[in-house]
Order: C-alpha cells, then sequence, then structure tokens
C-alpha cells in the first residue's frame, strides 16, 4: 500500500505537528520507501503467534499507596515556559 | 595529552586507591584534554567547575571504599541530572534543568564518581550517526567528518578521544554497540530491566537501556556493576543478584558453546567484516570453546519489526512534550496551534519521521496490520533466540555491517540509515544482554567490532567471551589527536 499526500496531514494533525506543504511532500516520499520496507513482515504467517509485549513478562508489582514524593510544587513548575503563580498558563480554552 | 589520560578506569581506581593520584589531579586532567577537543563537538553541556569543586571535596574526605571513587566521568545527554541541563539532543529540551537524577547517575554518584559533562546524542536517541542532534555534529577522533556512530555519538566520540576514562549510553536499537564498534571501544547493552530506566529520557520503553562504554572489558564490568540495581522507581526493573562482574572476570573459556548464526552472513558484507569473524572463531576455537553453527530464521524480519514498535512506543512517550509543563513553547493562536508550533518547531526532521510512523501504525484501522503484527514478529525473534539458547551458551557476531562512514553520506536514505542496526536490532527485540568489542580494521584503518550476545541476565558469560578474545586478538586503537594540532 502507499501513504498519499492526504494521509500524511491526517497523521500531522493527529501527531499535533504542523507540517508545510514541501515538507509534507518529502515525508510521503520518505515514509512510503519506510513502509515498503516494513512490508516485508507480510511474508510471515503470524496467524498462531502470540504477540510479544514486553520481554519482562513479570505482572507489574504494587507498592504500598502511599507518598513518596512531597512538597514538589515548585519543582514541577520549574521548568514550565509559562506559569503563573501555581498554575501552568495554556492559550484560553474556554469561550 | 597528560598520561593521565591514557590510563584506563580500572587503572585509575588503582593509582587513586594507592594515593598515587588526587581525584582533582584526574579530573583537571579530563576536563583540560575536554578544553582542547570542542573541534569534536562531543560535549552539549559542560559541567567543569562544579566538578573540579566535588573532586577537591572528595580529596579533602576519601572514602576509598568506593567502586569509582573520585573518578570523573561524562555522559550520555539522555540521563536526568539534578540541576543539570539535560537536552536529549533535542531543542524541546534546550532549557531543561532537571530537578531530579537517574538512577543510574544516582548509582555513578553513590559509587563515587563525578560527573564532568553530558554528552552529545542523537535527537532523543533516534539515529546512527549522531546527525540528528540539535546540537550540531560530533566527530569521531579516528578519522576527520567520519560519524562515531549514534544514537551515543558523544560518548563514543569522547571516550575514543580520551576526553573520559570512561562514559555510560543507552541501546534501544544499538546506539551503545555501533558507536563502539565505529570509535575502536567497548560497549555493553545489559539485559532489559538490569539497569533502571528512571530518569533516562524515554524513548521506546520496551527497548530501552543504560550500558557502560569503555576502553576494555575490566573497565565495562567495573562500570556494569556500578551502574546496574533494582529499582523501584522503573517497573520494569528486575530483581536478582547482580553478579561481582569485574572480581568474576574470567578469560577461561574451554567448553563454552559458542553459536555463529549463519543468517547473519549478509549480502554484501564486506570481506574485512567475513574476515574478522572468522578471526574471532578461530580464536574461541584455539582456547577450548565449542563453536557451533545455528539459525536464527527471523533475522530479516527483526528490523522491520522493530520500524513499528519503536515509532509506535516512541509517538507515545514523546506525546508529553506539548510546551506545557516543560521545554520550549512556540506562540499559537489557540491550544492546538500551539501544540502544533510547539512540536513542529521544538523536533528536527527524524524524530517528526518517527512520531508520524508510530502515530500512522497506532492509528485506528492500521493497528492490528502493523502493531500487533509486529509484536506477534517480536515473539518470533525472541523464540529463534530461546531455540538457539538450547545448544548454546553464547552467540557471536559482527557489531555492524559496515565501518564508520562519512558525515552527510547517508542522511538522506533512512532506510540505508537504518540498515546500520540490522545486527544489533534482534538483541533489542528478545531484550538479551550483548557486548562489542573492537577487533580490528577495514582498508581505512577504520575499527571494526565483533558483538557477543548471552542470555537473558548472563553479562558475566558475554564478558568472561568478551575478555578472552580481547586478550588474544591485539587490538589497537589508531588516534593522532587530528583535531588538536
Amino acid at each position: 500500500m502507499t501513504i498519499d499526500l492526504k494521509t500524511v496531514k491526517h497523521i500531522s494533525k493527529l501527531s499535533r505537528i504542523s507540517i508545510e506543504e514541501e515538507k509534507a511532500k518529502r515525508l510521503t516520499n520518505d515514509l512510503n520507501s519506510i513502509f515498503k520496507f516494513i512490508e516485508k513482515l507480510n511474508e510471515l504467517d503470524t496467524s498462531k503467534t502470540e504477540p510479544l509485549t514486553s520481554v519482562a513478562e513479570t505482572t507489574l508489582k504494587l507498592r504500598k499507596d502511599k507518598i513518596l514524593s512531597k512538597n514538589i510544587r515548585e519543582d514541577i513548575l520549574k521548568n514550565s515556559p509559562e506559569k503563573n503563580k501555581d498554575f501552568f498558563v495554556v492559550p484560553k480554552v474556554v469561550e | 595529552m597528560s598520561e593521565i589520560n591514557n590510563l584506563k578506569l580500572c587503572d585509575l581506581v588503582d593509582k587513586i586507591k594507592n594515593k598515587k593520584l588526587s581525584s582533582k589531579e584526574i579530573t583537571e586532567a579530563f576536563i583540560d584534554r575536554s578544553k582542547k577537543s570542542s573541534k569534536l563537538n562531543s560535549y552539549i553541556t559542560e559541567n567543569f567547575d562544579n566538578a573540579l569543586n566535588r573532586s577537591k571535596e572528595f580529596d579533602e574526605k576519601p572514602d576509598f571504599n568506593k567502586k569509582i571513587p573520585g573518578i570523573p566521568l561524562a555522559v550520555k545527554d539522555l540521563f536526568c541530572t539534578k540541576n543539570l541541563r539535560t537536552t536529549a539532543g533535542s531543542k524541546i529540551l534546550e532549557n531543561f534543568i532537571p530537578t531530579y537524577e537517574s538512577t543510574v547517575t544516582q548509582n555513578i554518584i553513590d559509587h563515587g564518581g563525578i560527573i564532568i559533562g553530558k554528552l552529545n546524542c542523537d535527537e532523543f536517541a533516534m539515529g546512527s550517526s549522531n546527525e540528528t542532534s540539535n546540537y550540531g555534529n560530533v566527530q569521531n577522533p579516528i578519522s576527520e567528518n567520519l560519524v562515531p556512530g549514534g544514537s551515543s555519538g558523544g560518548s563514543s566520540a569522547a571516550l575514543a578521544a580520551k576526553l573520559t576514562p570512561a562514559t555510560i549510553g543507552t541501546d534501544t536499537g544499538g546506539s551503545i554497540r555501533q558507536p563502539a564498534s565505529f570509535t575502536g571501544t567497548v560497549g555493553l547493552k545489559p539485559t532489559y530491566g538490569s539497569c533502571s530506566r528512571y530518569g533516562i529520557v524515554a524513548f521506546a520503553s520496551s527497548l530501552d537501556q543504560a550500558g557502560p562504554m569503555t576502553h576494555d572489558v575490566k573497565d565495562c564490568a567495573l562500570l556494569l556493576e556500578v551502574m546496574s540495581s533494582f529499582d523501584t522507581k522503573d517497573s520494569t526493573s528486575v530483581e536478582f543478584t547482580r553478579g561481582n562482574y569485574l572480581n568474576d572476570l574470567n578469560e577461561n573459556i574451554k567448553g563454552k558453546k559458542i553459536g555463529i548464526p549463519k543468517e547473519y552472513r549478509v549480502d554484501g558484507m564486506p570481506k574485512e567484516i567475513e574476515d574478522l569473524w572468522e578471526k574471532g572463531i578461530k580464536i574461541i576455537k584455539d582456547n577450548g570453546g565449542d563453536v557451533i553453527e545455528i539459525s536464527l530464521p527471523n533475522t530479516n524480519f527483526a528490523l522491520p519489526a522493530y520500524y513499528i514498535v519503536a515509532p509506535a512506543e516512541a509517538s507515545s512517550n514523546l506525546a508529553r512534550y506539548d510546551g506545557v509543563k516543560y521545554g520550549f513553547r512556540s506562540k499559537g493562536e489557540n491550544l492546538i496551534d500551539m501544540y502544533e508550533k510547539t512540536r513542529s518547531e521544538g523536533f528536527g526532521d527524524e524524530v517528526k519521521r518517527r512520531i508520524m510512523i508510530g502515530t500512522y501504525v497506532l492509528s485506528s484501522g492500521y493497528y492490528d496490520a502493523y502493531y500487533l503484527k509486529a509484536q506477534k514478529v517480536r515473539r518470533l525473534i525472541k523464540n529463534d533466540f530461546d531455540e538457539a539458547y538450547k545448544k548454546v551458551d553464547a552467540i557471536l557476531t559482527p557489531s555492524t555491517p559496515s565501518s564508520a562512514f562519512k558525515i552527510g553520506e547517508k542522511l538522506n536514505d533512512p532506510v540505508s540509515m537504518y540498515l546500520n542496526d540490522i545486527f544489533t536490532v534482534p538483541i533489542n527485540l528478545a531484550g538479551l544482554p550483548a557486548i562489542s568489542i573492537p577487533a580490528g580494521h577495514d582498508n581505512n584503518g577504520f575499527p571494526l567490532g565483533l558483538q557477543i550476545i548471552g542470555k537473558a541476565f548472563d553479562e558475566q558469560n558475554i564478558l568472561n567471551i568478551a575478555y578472552s578474545i580481547e586478550k588474544n586478538i591485539g587490538y589497537k586503537n589508531h588516534i593522532n589527536d587530528w583535531w588538536i594540532k
């Protein structure tokens, strides 16, 4: 299968990455060559194979429901590009 | 170059314990040489003044019981370091100063190490040549305009150039072993779950592992001991008894069964690499090892499966970069516009490409055809290794299908760039440990490596086999300091 420009623009929307027309065209070519390479997997019959999600095939350990980091509000806000008192600031969302 | 720079990690530890050298002397020597080596562009952020103070503090109150007492180390800029900028090679993190320390760098500090700086790497560790970094190309000290490999390219270059006595990298598809191979150094990717992922900027969480990069196998064993620990902050960290890798290092490989996978004899592999592989096989035989031909039938499917699994996980991991909580933000007319512009300006082309691949293979209607399919193939690849390990103790292959290439040579052809990792990617998919050791040179005098792959948690075994090959193969790095003259 091939990926067309429209699909690339759709994925860019889903990825929340804006892309200029010129770049989108180049990306369409790149993605097609990569997917052509990936299509090789279709040669394999995997109808009877279980997927492998992680090599660490153990159930995740549970820890005690205890607060481990306290008073880290400042730490969390420290690298924010825009903040106001104890809040992250984003462009207006609700009209 | 000061004599100190020529010493290996274990030698430096001895000298400091025997009070022949102080931490300050050692730290100064590596900082001085790093300052003279800016042309390599191996550092993104220097921590020189701070490190010098640390070394003086160490000398005032030395603790010689530590594993790496007062030893300076530069680390890949993918590890979060408290109060020290961490960029992951990306513009989107250009001002990010972590408020916490990654477990692996904390282990280094706890064992007496001193962080002297953060080393260049491909953006978010996505690349095989360090050319995707927002902070510029890194020069391979072996020869001018040669890539140092990637993604831990700043690490391999700084190590080979002796700007740091040892270093650490991360390996998602070969990012420790391929740059080690390209620079004539040793690099080990531990078993998945050995070294904590806490505080490492995430790329593909089911594949990422941190590991040591050193001048020789002994140093590698020591640094692995320092790095490896069980950590409750990483949900996939595995609780097992870590070995005394250095103390138990043993070159005796008599009776060891070493597999040679026939599928790794790929078309178009340079004769030099074929010869090198034969040389490794001969050394194993000469030292009483048993060489056995094996088959890993699904090898050819590893790379295509990897280029679904890794981008899928990356697209999910990198969703956090939204210009709100940390990192670069671009102005936008509304929230969505801000997201889109921030991510468009903050990420480089390769990272965008992989986020897009990942988003596509996870999107509605394609999940089964791509992502699920790749996970099934991943199972087949792991099964191949499980089968092989019924017959052998370890596997010997070349580390890479070629030696280092020129800067810019493969930049416009993503698939040819991806093929660099053909021998290393299957190991990440199966979660196994593997080490690359320098073993010879090609016609240009560029280094070539051999890879030894082990069973899960059998790091000691591959270190021992590597140690034996290293002792017999007589490899020497030829570096003439061209960037200083």
